[in-house]
């Protein structure tokens, strides 16, 4: 797929362990409350280039709210979001469309769209407010639809399709923006196994052939260490343990991330979690 | 309407042939929406000037071109009555399919109107007020209606818009039509009470008022309203993109896609407000042209909201022409209020939807 972007998009593979690379999203002491409830307490992350990030924690430990604030889709009431060294702000919210691709828990309208439609709305950040998407913007909407092996949907309308459907529809408007980094939301939360897998397949390929930089909240454990380099694990919306999968996958760790006895075990290099009854 | 590959070439070799009409410098933009809107546009210009046409020519005696010429009466009553009225159902209709296709993608609910959303209600108790203390439309100037009428409509598109947000930001669509009949009842519970406490001549005003009708003398009142309805519709149109990207998903998706949805909303509201007003202010609560019309324009040109406000914009002009000519002929010499004819069709459709949305219980 041909990048129309001639700007200074690099493409640097990330090291295994990725952190040699400057930061691509850095958080300093954010904070954020819905009216008087704090959600998101005190953060400082730091998101390399090219990084994998998973972010991980129970329900209600303010992961939505901080993967919203990292999109600039939330003010912080508290600290800044930098992105490229510079404040979040300071982008126009277009400019930022071109940049960071967001993909919430679930999309819903009551309008008969189809797939395409939807998919193309990706690529109005690249076009004037008068002009309709070209049969290049098409092109690339229709590949980013088969990059998740969903290019038979693309003539659906969205209401009749399946949750999974759906999120993978969502998923591929954001691959549309051909942003530098992609922030998801429980993206697989929906889907079958197969889909689950071709998921984070996609994403990693992504990663490694043009650089993009993930980071994606998920409540799938098993997939991490695969789909992984770094993992971000929240409790009562502070950050409580940062590092490789090899670091956060532990028994210790999780039982004090979700507050209840987690087991792991690694075999064929990769890491089971299951939750003692 | 089939769009086949066939038609498609015919039509844009037709255009591009054409192209020193319609001057577009992205004149290799073929995408199927783009090619679309360029079907839709001279179809719906097409049917505006027929609606026109039968417009002017049926009426209680119907166009005498030999008369027009010789008889001043006939002159007079063709230019200064006909013609007028002819015109203001197609900007009324117009006005009021277009804010209906917007308020539907803002509020994403294919159920809203200004009429179902109380929008059209709060313009009237707006309108009522002016009215009883004796700023009516026949008496004074009618800048004063209009903004009592505004002053109403804007009050109700915001309340409505509170009331049906959660406290989680989220719209619910059960919740915003509710509001919507919340708010109607409330406004003519008000006018209602003002009618009561207004004497007797001013509330007989009202109530004419309320029934609305297109009738209007000259083009002094139409050159008034256009002051203030041009600018509503290019605000309308100027937001179409952003109003397209809110209707395929919601507020986040549109927002992390660059679109300003605060700045979009308020814009909207305003404009929408402005245009009600101003309508309502004149013709009455004309109900259901602003659901009717969009849907009737989805069947035909899909779902694209850049497509559908220009498209609702012409088909609306059309279909309130073509209403208020069978309103003028129907039980002639009689005449029939207009909004009782937009209503009987519209009630229907409105369930028709309603049913069709239950279908997915999504929401």
């Amino acid at each position: 797929m041909p990048s129309s972007s001639s700007s200074a998009k690099t493409t640097n593979i990330a090291e295994p362990d990725g952190l040699t690379n400057g930061p691509l999203i850095q958080t300093r002491n954010l904070s954020f409350s819905y009216s008087l409830l704090p959600a998101v307490i005190d953060v400082s992350l730091s998101l390399p280039r090219g990084a994998m990030g998973a972010l991980i924690g129970a329900n209600g430990s303010g992961k939505s709210t901080l993967i919203r604030l990292l999109a600039g889709l939330l003010e912080p009431t508290k600290g800044e979001v930098a992105f490229n060294g510079a404040p979040l702000t300071n982008l126009h919210p277009r400019d930022r469309a071109k940049r960071i691709a967001y993909v919430p828990q679930s999309t819903s309208t009551v309008f008969p769209f189809t797939a395409l439609e939807v998919v193309l709305t990706g690529r109005s950040p690249y076009s004037g407010r008068f002009r309709f998407e070209s049969a290049h913007d098409e092109q690339i909407a229709l590949a980013a639809l088969a990059a998740l092996d969903a290019a038979h949907l693309s003539a659906r309308h969205i209401t009749e399709l399946s949750g999974g459907e759906r999120q993978l529809v969502t998923v591929a408007r954001a691959l549309a923006q051909e942003p530098e980094v992609m922030l998801l939301d429980e993206p697989a939360s929906a889907l079958d196994l197969k889909h689950r897998t071709q998921l984070a397949r996609a994403l990693r390929r992504l990663r490694d052939e043009r650089g993009i930089t993930v980071l994606m909240i998920t409540h799938d454990l098993m997939l991490l260490d695969s789909a992984a380099d770094l993992i971000f694990a929240m409790k009562c919306g502070r950050i409580a343990a940062s590092g490789t999968p090899d670091a956060v996958l532990t028994d210790s760790v999780l039982g004090e991330v979700y507050d209840s006895p987690v087991r792991t075990m690694r075999s064929d290099g990769r890491t089971f979690v299951w939750s003692e009854l | 309407m089939s769009s086949s590959p066939g038609n498609v070439e015919l039509n844009e070799a037709e255009l591009t042939k054409s192209r020193t009409i319609v001057d577009t410098p992205r004149a290799t933009n073929r995408t199927r929406v783009g090619v679309r809107l360029r079907i839709a546009l001279p179809l719906l210009i097409l049917g505006l000037v027929v609606a026109l046409l039968i417009g002017l020519y049926v009426g209680y005696q119907p166009l005498d071109l030999a008369a027009l010429k010789s008889d001043p009466i006939a002159r007079a009553v063709f230019f200064r009555i006909r013609m007028p009225r002819v015109f203001m159902a197609g900007i009324v209709g117009a006005s009021l399919a277009m804010v209906g296709a917007a308020l539907q993608a803002l509020f994403r609910n294919p159920l809203a109107d200004p009429f179902t959303l109380g929008v059209s209600g709060g313009a009237s108790l707006g309108a009522s007020v002016a009215i009883a203390f004796g700023f009516g439309l026949n008496l004074v100037g009618v800048p004063f209606i209009f903004i009592a009428a505004f002053v109403g409509a804007s009050v109700s598109v915001l309340l409505v818009y509170q009331l049906a947000r959660s406290a989680g930001g989220t719209m619910l669509p059960g919740a915003l039509l509710l509001a919507g009949v919340v708010l109607n009842l409330s406004a003519s519970a008000g006018v209602m009470v003002i009618q009561y406490l207004a004497s007797y001549g001013r509330a007989l005003q009202i109530l004419r008022w309320l029934i609305g009708s297109l009738d209007v003398v000259g083009f002094d009142l139409i050159w008034k309203m256009l002051i203030f309805l041009i600018p509503g519709w290019l605000v309308l149109i100027s937001h179409a993109r952003d109003l397209h990207l809110l209707a395929t998903g919601e507020s986040d998706s549109a927002a992390s896609l660059g679109v300003d949805v605060r700045r979009t909303e308020r814009m909207v509201f305003l404009a929408s407000s402005l245009i009600v007003a101003v309508t309502v202010s004149v013709g009455g609560a004309i109900g259901f042209v602003g659901l009717i019309v969009p849907h009737a324009a989805r069947l035909v040109f899909g779902q694209d909201v850049r497509v559908l406000l220009p498209a609702s914009f012409l088909l609306g002009a059309a279909f309130l022409i073509l209403a208020d000519t069978l309103a003028r002929v129907a039980i002639s010499p009689g005449e029939l209020p207009v909004g009782a004819i937009t209503s009987l069709l519209g009630g229907p459709v409105f369930l028709l939807l309603l049913k069709r949305q239950q279908r997915y219980s999504a929401m």
